[in-house]
Formats: structure tokens, sequence, C-alpha cells
């Protein structure tokens, strides 16, 4: 009978752990005003009890859905027996409380992972970057003890099979999709500890900077990777075709990812040329503000979108509250304490600095739109104004150039060097990879005849990586006075930049193609029929039903061909969930490393014809394989070896 | 001058902060059903008592409530003893057992009273949503016509009985 | 001394043209496409432009859905209680789009009253209701109540 009591021991350890986080976020202070060792050094045992109590927890919500204790309300409302097991595991965080404890289990990792490594930063430091991350944590578990409790019961009677799952998270993308978008979300927690700490400790130099980028970085990649999964899930899995919506909760996730590449770049020009500084530590409260913000939008149900929580006021109010706390206090903290802040007048207006700081200008800018974009709906109602809409037609049209330009810049900022740059070293080579990428873009522009907007983008994706790759060929072939044929070892940081820059204009020859070069119909087809679009033609053979595990499906077998020849074998579905009496399409893709083919159901009409939609989407993949290799980028500077060192005497 | 800019961040979110909780104040307030106007949706369900089933037709003529409410439900026995007096003066209640245990409405019934003319159980709460219920309690005026004619969210008092009386 | 003092002026006036340009370009987006939401009432009182992207919705009346025999194209009604407005549409409806169900609908109204769509939303939550739908049924609920 003991398996009954676990519910019970996981409230019971999180309220621990809530305890130990107050205790985490207090002592190290009070050690480092009172100047006690002893209380300083109590920041790490305090964050490793921490953190067993919460992954406990975890670990005991995720038993009793594998073991379907629908005593548990939590889980009697997003489980069923019927369910796939590793859905039953990725329900855990299916529904609100439970992708909050994911939340708080994440935070408590990287909590972990900087205990962890508390000995390369200096003695007074590390315990205090524990002790904000541990305010963080209060915050958190408290919203998560007071109002959403994943391990409530219903007894004494406990229902036998449970409401199941919602179907469109029963997919192995969202088993994924969350736990790494937290990592990143929850990861920049660290890079805002570090610049809490460096306001109240008034101890704003280069090293400040050095510790801070490689937690950047890797929270950055993470999050990268969660956004290219997130784009990756809707596009087969919402069965409209699209790859992005401009949808309020993608900007939640967008915006920090904005906010902390400006970061990323930032830090980098602090660390080196020891200007930016309070440039610097703003942008660090602001992306993890930004990510606060974002969970705020997505779980008072202020937004409505497709991925929602259900509406709950008192939460809203409790995280508002958060929010205020943490945001509110670290910027009045900064604006009490920046003044004191003085960069060294070391800034060259022709060097490296001053591109990486138009590339931060440009990125808080962009920044800036999205959240305009996102909150405008949100600001024309409170005033009273009606209800209106901003969509994606807004975000292209004010996107799409600004983060081109960014990109022009994007080539350029590698190749120069930092304080002062002679224009007549570049001038050639970068005349010459202009007109070269132009050359190319051109001749793929006549040749499928797109218009000239077509044209600046590819020669702005051509341009970087060209660029990329000269300066890459540059600085390890011609540099000093090296012989062409002597190879030097570049440092992985250096790769980590030319394999993001890369995959950024790679994911730019995604986007552009997809939007210009994609074919897409919705029509009305009978088994036996056929359609031909963008130079394939669809058959379609027929239609059969079949049962799944927790639903009942009508699938379709169609064959593709091009040019007689048979490319594809797709099988849509149409699938309908028997205990939440709910619809989803499941799309069938052809894909291919040039085009995918892309097939999904509509509605069943009258003599067994179905709605179909058809896409032909040209190089969509590439917008992923950019993603991917940012992704790369990123670990690479992460675990660039120059942070990896032990504390020296600091 | 620069002291001022870099209070410039706060002061911008502290004005959104607050227009955040002006609209969080609005999710509170009166969320009207879906289905005001129409009949109430076909059913199925089994009797708390008898465990006979009735259907949509064996609803009562004339005007009445539909309260759904459950055992689990702490406001519900908050509303309680006013459904009983609503009861003595003669309003026809239909009660929804929403998402509960048999046994324990029975028991609920038996020790607090029953205001209901007829207790029909939701166990799965599918009933529930199709009337577009969020949680319970809830109370539903239909009026003499079958039509649905309000909905209230939340505890059935004598203030907001003020309000509901005018639709039956 | 000089060329360093030329450089940084440049440095600024392509910073601050760069910022004029971004902020034009929001201002423009955002008075383009702004979709304004109309209930139905609101539509049958005129209030709505014509041939302009406007958002429109409410419940669909059970049983209006007809579809045309040989295309995709349909139509439908929502309605707030109060008036109704015909919607047509050529595609594939969203999987919740459902009968007794919240719409929102993107598109244009033509001069003869029809509201003809490019995008049929529905969300993806059994209890969702769009809250523009919301608030139409919200305000139709406010004059009946003053009538009553």
């Amino acid at each position: 009978m003991t398996r009954f009591m676990f519910p019970e021991i996981g409230q019971f350890s999180l309220i621990l752990a809530l305890f130990f986080a107050v205790a985490l976020a207090t002592l190290p202070m009070v050690g480092y005003f009172r100047q006690s060792r002893l209380l300083l050094n109590t920041a790490r045992p305090l964050t490793h009890i921490m953190v067993c109590l919460v992954v406990i927890a975890f670990l005991l919500l995720a038993w009793a859905f594998i073991t379907d204790d629908f005593s548990v309300l939590y889980v009697s409302q997003n489980s069923n027996v019927d369910l796939p097991l590793r859905y039953k595991f990725s329900a855990v965080w299916g529904g609100h409380e439970g992708s909050l404890l994911l939340w708080v289990l994440i935070l408590a990792l990287w909590c972990l992972a900087v205990a962890l490594r508390l000995d390369s930063l200096p003695q007074t430091i590390g315990p205090l970057v524990l002790s904000v991350l541990g305010w963080v944590a209060s915050g958190f578990l408290a919203f998560l003890l007071f109002t959403s409790s994943p391990f409530v019961r219903i007894l004494p009677d406990v229902p036998t099979s449970g409401g199941d799952l919602n179907p469109l998270l029963q997919d192995i993308g969202l088993i994924l999709h969350p736990p790494i978008l937290y990592m990143g979300y929850v990861g920049f927690s660290v890079a805002f500890a570090f610049a809490v700490v460096a306001l109240i400790t008034g101890n704003l130099n280069a090293y400040w900077a050095r510790w801070a980028r490689p937690w950047t970085a890797a929270a950055w990649a993470s999050l990268t990777l969660g956004i290219t999964l997130g784009s990756w899930w809707a596009y087969y899995e919402l069965g409209w075709g699209g790859w992005w919506f401009w949808d309020p909760v993608e900007n939640a996730s967008f915006m920090p990812w904005l906010a902390g590449t400006a970061l990323l770049h930032s830090l980098v020009v602090t660390e080196k040329r020891g200007v930016f500084k309070s440039w610097t530590v703003l942008l660090a409260i602001f992306t993890f503000s930004l990510s606060l913000l974002g969970t705020f939008l997505v779980r008072s149900g202020v937004l409505t979108s497709v991925h929602a929580f259900a509406a709950d006021p008192t939460r809203g109010v409790f995280i508002l509250a958060l929010l205020v706390v943490l945001v509110g206090g670290s910027l009045l903290l900064y604006a009490l304490r920046a003044g004191q802040v003085r960069s060294s007048v070391n800034f060259g207006f022709s060097g490296r600095e001053a591109w990486l700081l138009l590339n931060n200008i440009l990125l808080s800018v962009l920044t800036l739109t999205v959240l305009l974009g996102t909150l405008y709906p949100l600001l024309f109602d409170a005033l009273g104004m009606g209800r209106i809409s901003v969509g994606a037609p807004y975000f292209n049209a004010v996107f799409g150039p600004i983060a081109l330009c960014l990109m022009v810049f994007m080539a350029i900022g590698p190749f120069s060097k930092w304080h002062h740059t002679k224009l007549a070293s570049w001038w050639i080579p970068i005349l010459g990879a202009a007109l070269l990428s132009m050359g190319l873009a051109a001749t793929i522009v006549f040749w499928q005849t797109f218009d000239w907007l077509t044209w600046c983008s590819l020669s702005v994706a051509f341009w970087v990586m060209s660029m990329t790759l000269l300066d890459w060929f540059n600085k390890q072939f011609m540099a000093g006075k090296q012989r062409l044929n002597q190879w030097r070892t570049l440092p992985s940081r250096y790769y980590a930049m030319v394999i993001a820059h890369f995959g950024m204009a790679i994911s730019l020859v995604g986007v552009i193609m997809v939007s210009v070069n994609s074919h897409e119909t919705m029509l009305k087809m009978s088994p036996g029929g056929q359609a031909e679009v963008g130079g394939y033609v669809f058959v379609f053979d027929s239609m059969e039903l079949i049962k799944g595990p927790n639903y009942l499906s009508d699938r379709g077998h169609f064959q593709v061909y091009q040019q007689g020849h048979l490319v594809a074998d797709l099988h849509p579905e149409k699938r309908f969930f028997t205990t939440r009496q709910q619809v989803m399409t499941e799309a069938a893709l052809g894909a291919g490393f040039t085009r995918d083919l892309y097939l999904s159901l509509g509605e069943k009409l009258e003599d067994g014809a179905w709605g179909v939609r058809i896409h032909i989407k040209s190089f969509v993949r590439w917008i992923w394989l950019g993603g991917l290799l940012m992704v790369l980028g990123g670990m690479l500077a992460a675990f660039d070896k120059r942070y990896r060192q032990k504390r020296k005497k600091a | 001058m620069k002291r001022i800019v870099l209070f410039l961040p706060f002061l911008v979110f502290l004005v959104l902060g607050v227009v955040f909780y002006f609209l969080l104040g609005k999710d509170t307030q009166y969320m009207p059903s879906a289905l005001i106007g129409q009949p109430v949706p076909q059913f199925q369900l089994v009797t708390l008592k008898g465990e006979q089933i009735k259907q949509t037709d064996d609803l009562p003529k004339g005007s009445y409530l539909i309260n759904f409410w459950g055992t689990w439900c702490p406001s519900c026995h908050v509303e309680h003893p006013y459904l009983m007096t609503l009861a003595e003066q003669g309003v026809t209640i239909i009660g929804i057992d929403y998402k509960d245990q048999q046994a324990a409405a029975r028991q609920w019934l038996r020790d607090k009273g029953n205001p209901y003319t007829l207790v029909l159980m939701d166990e799965l709460g599918q009933f529930g949503l199709d009337m577009g219920v969020t949680g319970a309690p809830e109370t539903f005026v239909v009026n003499a016509e079958g039509k649905i004619a309000y909905r209230l969210q939340g505890v059935l008092n004598a203030q907001s009985w003020q309000v509901i009386k005018a639709y039956l | 001394m000089h060329a360093v003092r030329r450089k940084r002026l440049l440095f600024i006036v392509l910073i601050v043209s760069l910022l004029a340009s971004a902020l034009g370009l929001v201002l423009y987006a955002l008075q383009q496409n702004i979709n304004l939401f109309y209930s139905p009432a609101q539509i049958a009182a005129g209030e709505a432009p014509l041939e302009t992207t406007i958002r429109a919705g409410g419940m669909v009346v059970e049983g209006s859905l007809a579809r045309q025999p040989d295309s995709l194209t349909l139509a439908f009604n929502v309605t707030d209680f109060q008036h109704s407005l015909r919607i047509e549409y050529t595609g594939i409806l969203p999987d919740l789009f459902r009968e007794g169900q919240g719409v929102v609908a993107l598109g244009k109204l033509r001069a003869d009253g029809v509201f003809e769509a490019s995008e049929v939303l529905a969300k993806h939550d059994e209890k969702y209701m769009p809250p523009e739908v919301t608030d139409a049924l919200k305000s139709r609920q406010m004059t009946s109540e003053s009538s009553y």
C-alpha cells in the first residue's frame, strides 16, 4: 500500500524544497553582507539538497503517470490507461501544473550545474549567484505549491481511466520540445544572476563577462534548439504547413532569443574591450525578464493562443506579482547601482565594437518590434479601443527588412578588427564577396523568375556565407607569417561563431525559398482521382479505417509521381480521439533536401471525397538545418576550453 | 540626467505591470454561455437514486434551474443551504452531479438534504462539456420555452438570485 | 582627433537614421496590418467598412453549413444571437470547427453583406471561446438585461 503515499511524499518534498530555496536565497546573502564565510559556504549544500528534493518530486509525479495513479487529479486529467507509455511520460508536462514542475526542475538542474562549477568562480561571487538563483527558485516553488500543485488527490473514489492527454500533444516533438525550450528560458536565469550579483557587489570587471559567457551560450543554444524543434513540430503537427505563425506564445520564446543573441554579442565586447558594461548588465536582466514575461503571458490567460493554458485569475495575479518582484526589483537595483559603473573609454568607431554595437541596436529593435506586436492588442484592449489582432503581415513587414539589415552587418563584423580597422585593407575582399553573391543570387533569380526582393535577400544570405568563409580562410592561412600549407589551430569559440553565422545564412535561404517557391492548393479529391501540383502528380489511391491505441483513424493512401517516377507514398490521417471526442489531422510528409511534399486531409465530403491540402515546400528543411548549426555553434562556444579553467587568485 | 535614464527601464516595466494587472481583472468577468437562446443539448444520463436512464425529453415543463455540483467542490457546500431555501420556495432545480462519485453524492444529499427535483450523474463530465461548464458550481436558467436563458458561474446566493430570477 | 570625431558623427547619424527608419516601418506596418474585430450586430448596423480586411465571428448556427458540390467552397452563418452573418469560405475548415461553437474569420465584407473569409479560426481547446466572441455575446447580454 506504500505506493499510495507517493503523491504525498512528492508534495512534501516540494514543500521542503521551498524551505531550502528560501534558505538559499537568504543565508549566502546575509553571509556576504556580514562577511561571514560560513554562511556563504552554505550555498553549495543548500543547492544540492534543494535539487535532490525537486528531482524526487518530479520522479514521483512521473511515477504516478506511469503507474496510472488516477487518484491524482492532475494525472486523471492528462493521462489515460490506453495512452502509450512514452506519452504517459511526456504527459507529465502536458498540462499547466506539470509543466511548471518541469520549469522548476530545469531551474534546479541549472543551479546544480552552477554549484558543480563553483570552483571556477571567485569565492564570494559563486555563492551569491546561487543565492540569486535561489530567489527565482523560491518564487516558482511558491507559485507551484500555492496555486498549482500537481499532487492534489481526488479521494476517496478514484476514477478508473482518466481524461486523456490533449491529442495535439501526443507526439514525439512535444516530448522533447518543452524541456529543451525551458532549458533555454531558464538558463538565462544564470546570466541574470550574474548580472544581479555584479550590481550587488558593484564589482563589474571584464571577468564578470568572462564568467557569464559560457552560461549564456549554453542557454542560448538550448533555446535555439527549443525554438527549432517547436517550429518543426508546428509544421508537421498542426496540419497547416506553416513553420512559423507569429503566435503570441511563439513570440514569447522568440523575444528572449533575440535579446539573448544580443547579450551573447555584447558580452564579447565587454570581455574584450571593457565597454558597454552597464548595457550588458541591462541586457542580461532584460533577457531573463522576457523569459519570465513569456511565462506570464502563456499562463495567466491574458493571451489566448494555440498553446495557452486555461485561464485562472489567481495564477495570473501570483505570477504577475512574481514578475514584478523579480524584474521590477532587479531593474530598480540596476537604476540605483548602474550609475557607478564606468566604462573605460576604449571605443573605436570603426572597429569591431562598432559593428557589435550595431548588432546590439538592431537586435534590440527587433526584440522591441516583436514585443510591441505581441502586446499591442493587449494595450489596445486595455485602453478600451476595441479588439484587434496584429497578424503575421505586421511581423513580416517589420521583421524582414531589419533582420536583413542586421545580416548585412553580421558578415562584416568578424572581418573587422578591435578598436580600429583600416578601410583600405578590406574593401577588395568585401567587394569581391558582394559581387559574387549578387551574381549568384541573380543567376538563381533569373532561372526561377523571382522578384528583386528575393534577389536582395538571397544576395544577403550568400554574402554572409562567402564573407564567413573568406574570413575563415584569411585567419586560417593568411594571418601573421603563416605559409599557405600550415595549419593553425583557431580557437573553438571562433569556429562557434563561423558555424552559427553560417547556420543563420542557411536558415535565411530556407526562409526565402519556402516563401517564394512554394506551391499550395486545397482541393476536393476522391479515391482514384489525381491532381498535379508544382510538377508533381498526386494520385489518391484509397482510404482505410484503422484503429490506434486511443483513437480511430481514416488513413489515405496517396502516390506521388514526378515525370512518371514514383517519388513518395504518403499516408495522411484524420484521427478521432475517443476519450476527448477530438479530431486531429496528421499530415503526411515526403521529406527531401530541396523540397518537402506535404499532404493533409481536410473534412470528409459526400460520396467518399475528401478535402485535401497539398503543399510543395521548397528548401523548408534548411530552416531547421540552419537552426541546428546555430545550436552546434552555441554548444561550441559554451564548452570553449578557455572557460574551463579553475579559479585563479581572484 | 544619466541617473534618470537608468530609471527608464524600471518605469516602463511598472507601466506594463499596471496594464497587465487590469487585463487580468478582465478575465474574472462574467462569461456568457455559448448556449444562451438554445435548447438544452441532448443527453442520456443515469439518475443518482434509481439508476434509471433519463433523456432530454424527461426534463420538466416550465422554467427551472440546472445546477452543476459535486461533493469535491468546496463552493458547493456554501451554495447548498441556499438551494434548499429556493427548493422550499418551490423553485424547480435539476441537479447534475458533475465528475463525482455516486456513493459520496448520495451521502451528501442524505446529510444535507436534497433540494433537487431530479439528480442526474455526469461522471465523465460529458454533459458538462456540452453545456460549456468550466467548473462547479454553475447554474443555468432554462425558461418556459425550454431555452437556456442565463448562466451563472460560481455560487448561487441571495444576491445572484436577484439577477437570475428575472430570467425564469 | 578630427578624423575620430567625424567618424563618431557618421556612426551616430547611421544609428539614428536606422532607428528612425525602423520606427517608420513599425508605424506603417501597424497601420496596415491591424485587423479590427466586428460582431454580426455591428456589421448589420453598417459599422464595418467594406472591402477591408477585418475579422468577424460568433457562434456557428446549427445546420447552417452548406457546401458546394464540386469544390471546397462552403458557407455558414454565425450569430451573436441578435443578428447573423453569412460567411463564405473556400478551403479546409480547422479540425475544431463545429456547428454551435465559436469561430473567428478573417476576410472582407462584400457589398451584398456576405463576409468572404480567407481564413477561419477555431482554437485548439474544446473549452476555448475566442475572446472577441465572448465580448460580442457579452454586449448582447447587457442589452438584453436592460430590456427585461
